[in-house]
C-alpha cells in the first residue's frame, strides 16, 4: 500500500481546501468578520443622518456588503416613512 | 512591564491548553515569572496537563466572587518556581465569570508575573471574549485544516473588536501558531501549507509545531512538553515560538524527526 502510493501519489487536495477556504471567508468577513463593523457604523450613521430630517424606523434601513471574486458591493436600502395619507415611497 | 498573552483559536482541540503549558514553561525556564490562568470554567483541564490536579484547592471563579485570596488560589509548579497556576472551576458555569471580577483578577495578576497567558475557552462567546479581553498579545491556534483556519478567521475578527486596547484605540499583537503541522504531507499536497495558512489568515507567525507523540506523552505524564522532553522537535518548536515572543530574532524552521527514503517507502507507524 505505501509502497504504491510512493510511486502513485493521491491527487492533492490543499489546494483544494485552500479555494474553499478564500472563498468562504471573503464571504464571511463581508458579513460578520472584519467589516462586520463598517457595515453596523455604515448603517447607524445613515440612521443618524435620515433622523435629522424625518421620524424613522430602524428597521427602515438595510446595509449588506457583499464580495465577489472580481467585484465588492455595498447596498444601501432605505425605506422612507409613508407622508400622511399618501402610499409608501421607497429608496434605493 | 507585565504582558498579557491570551492563546485562542475558536475551534477546540486544536491544542490551546497544550500550548499555554508548553509555552508558559518555556518562558518560565529563561527565568521569567509566568502565570498561566485556565478560563474554561466548567471544563477545566489545564490543571491535568500541569499535573497539578490534586493541589487544586481555590480555583479563579473563587477568587472573583471573593472566597479565596488570589495568592490562595496560585499553584506554584512542581518543576519551575517562577511558573504558576491559575485553575478554573470545575463545578460552576462560565456564566460565574463576572466582567469587572476578571479586570480585577488580571490587573493583580500583572502586578506579580511578567507574563499573564490566559488558556481561552473553545467558541466565540463570552468564556472566549472574557480570556482575551484585556490581552496585549494573542496566539491564535491553528491546525492546518480548513475547520481551524475558519474558526481562527472569526476569532482574529473579534480580536480586532472586542479587546481592552481595540477600544482604547490601541492594537493587539496577534500571532498565528500553527500546530500539528505535517511537513511531509504538506510537501505531498495532502496539507494546507504554512504559506497557505498564512495568506489567508495575513497575521505574522510565530512558530511551527510538528505532530508528534511527545505531545501526547507530556500530557499523560502531566508535564509540558517543553520539560518533558526539551530535546523533542515539538518543545524545541515551543521554545522557538517562546524566545520570539520575547522579542528574539529566531530563524523560523519546523524542527523535525527526519524520515528517511525507506520509512518514507514503508511507513512508520506499525498501527
Amino acid at each position: 500500500m505505501k509502497l504504491f502510493e510512493f510511486f502513485f501519489p493521491k491527487r492533492a487536495s490543499a489546494p483544494v481546501a485552500r479555494e474553499r477556504l478564500q472563498i468562504v471567508l471573503a464571504h464571511e468577513r463581508a458579513l460578520n468578520g472584519r467589516s462586520g463593523d463598517l457595515v453596523r457604523e455604515l448603517q447607524e450613521e445613515i440612521l443618524a443622518v435620515i433622523a435629522k430630517h424625518m421620524k424613522i424606523d430602524r428597521q427602515m434601513v438595510q446595509i449588506q456588503a457583499k464580495q465577489n471574486e472580481s467585484l465588492s458591493t455595498l447596498e444601501i436600502d432605505i425605506q422612507l416613512p409613508a407622508p400622511a395619507g399618501a402610499a409608501a415611497g421607497a429608496a434605493h | 512591564m507585565a504582558k498579557v498573552l491570551v492563546v485562542t483559536s475558536g475551534k477546540g482541540g486544536v491544542g490551546k491548553t497544550t500550548t499555554t503549558a508548553a509555552i508558559g514553561a518555556a518562558l518560565a525556564k529563561a527565568g521569567k515569572k509566568v502565570v498561566v490562568v485556565d478560563f474554561d470554567v466548567g471544563l477545566r483541564n489545564l490543571d491535568l496537563v500541569m499535573g497539578a490536579e490534586r493541589r487544586v484547592v481555590y480555583d479563579l471563579v473563587n477568587v472573583i466572587q471573593g472566597d479565596a485570596k488570589l495568592p490562595q488560589a496560585l499553584i506554584r509548579d512542581k518543576h519551575l518556581d517562577t511558573l504558576s497556576l491559575l485553575p478554573a472551576s470545575q463545578t460552576r458555569d462560565k456564566d460565574a465569570l463576572t466582567p469587572e471580577g476578571v479586570a480585577r483578577v488580571v490587573a493583580e495578576l500583572r502586578e506579580r508575573f511578567d507574563w499573564v497567558i490566559c488558556d481561552s475557552p473553545a467558541g466565540i462567546e463570552r468564556g472566549a471574549q472574557l480570556a482575551m479581553r484585556h490581552a496585549d498579545v494573542a496566539l491564535v491556534v491553528t491546525n492546518p485544516e480548513v475547520s481551524s483556519v475558519r474558526d481562527s478567521d472569526r476569532i482574529i475578527g473579534l480580536l480586532d473588536s472586542k479587546t481592552e486596547r481595540v477600544e482604547r484605540g490601541e492594537r493587539v499583537e496577534k500571532h498565528l501558531l500553527l500546530t500539528r503541522y505535517d511537513s511531509s504531507r504538506a510537501n505531498s499536497g495532502e496539507m494546507l501549507k504554512t504559506e497557505d495558512v498564512l495568506e489567508i489568515l495575513s497575521i505574522p507567525l510565530i512558530g511551527i509545531i510538528p505532530e508528534s507523540q511527545e505531545v501526547l506523552r507530556a500530557s499523560n505524564i502531566g508535564t509540558p512538553v517543553t520539560l518533558s522532553n526539551p530535546d523533542s522537535a515539538p518543545a524545541r518548536a515551543y521554545t522557538d515560538a517562546a524566545r520570539r515572543l520575547c522579542g528574539e530574532d529566531v530563524p523560523m524552521t519546523v524542527p523535525g524527526e527526519r524520515r528517511g527514503f525507506m520509512q518514507r517507502l514503508f511507513g512508520r507507524r506499525v498501527a
